[in-house]
């Protein structure tokens, strides 16, 4: 029960967790956190853009310019990558979860979990960054 | 028991046994609203991104949008699954950085301070917004 994965669980600095090489379960762990915490950081703003709708017409729209910047697309890619990645791998520690046997297996799920992300985040970030090089 | 397959899922996962109920129900609602979300926003990504194009958003879609009562249940519910899963989160983070007993609570307090007045934020634009378009416009 308390095998490898719990040794980069709780209360250790930053620095030794860098320190420690824990492989495709640790860096999934660290890539769960950070894109949570973006994706945390992004609903925020977003919760206060859309408020904004309040003021009427002109203040939101003026506002728009900030999301049709060529460097809000390049962000969007970042948040399609965050949710993308924090959905699959929230999904596959849901199922490892109810299903404990499955843990044994964590490093083939994280491959699948890969082989799903990658064509989707490619597509996607086509889909997203198409209007910059168009025209 | 449904309950000690979570205290065990969730030994192996933290590698200790939940301190108390709270710690259980916040462990099980993540998962739950984990599933929740998986749904509603990684649609609502592809619906705003993908189908509708962020470019074409302005006020007026909205106005579109929260014409049908429908869209305005499912953001209402993106908006408390979302902020409750995020803010939940963090205050997990919290706990593993902020090792004072008296810092953490202050930081967790500020934490429900920003949960309470976004919830508040969204809440309140996604059920006092103009219910026609003719209302908005007459803003």
């Amino acid at each position: 029960m308390t095998g490898s994965r719990t040794v980069y669980s709780r209360g250790r600095p930053i620095l030794e967790g860098l320190r420690y090489r824990g492989r495709e379960g640790m860096w999934a762990w660290l890539l769960h956190r950070t894109t949570g915490l973006g994706i945390l950081l992004f609903l925020l703003l977003h919760i206060f853009d859309i408020f904004l709708v309040a003021f009427g017409p002109e203040v939101f729209n003026d506002l728009l310019f900030i999301y049709s910047a060529w460097w809000a697309r390049v962000l969007e890619v970042f948040l399609l990558f965050g949710v993308l990645f924090h959905a699959l791998n929230g999904a596959r520690l849901i199922i490892q979860d109810f299903w404990p046997s499955l843990w044994r297996y964590e490093r083939q799920m994280i491959l699948a979990e890969a082989i799903i992300f990658v064509p989707l985040f490619l597509w996607g970030t086509y889909v997203f960054l198409q209007p910059l090089f168009g025209e | 028991m449904m309950r000690d397959g979570a205290i065990r899922a969730f030994q192996g996962r933290r590698g200790r046994p939940p301190s108390g109920n709270f710690e259980l129900y916040s462990w099980f609602f993540m998962r739950i609203s984990g599933v929740v979300l998986l749904g509603l926003a990684v649609f609502h990504l592809f619906w705003m991104h993908m189908v509708i194009g962020v470019e074409n958003i302005d006020f007026d879609v909205i106005v579109q949008r929260w014409s049908n009562p429908l869209w305005r249940l499912y953001d209402l519910f993106l908006l408390a699954f979302a902020l409750a899963h995020g803010m939940n989160g963090l205050r997990i983070v919290v706990d593993d950085y902020v090792h004072r007993p008296g810092w953490a609570a202050a930081v967790k307090s500020v934490l429900f301070i920003i949960f309470v007045l976004f919830l508040g934020m969204g809440a309140y634009i996604i059920f006092t917004f103009p219910l026609t378009a003719a209302g908005a416009a007459l803003r």
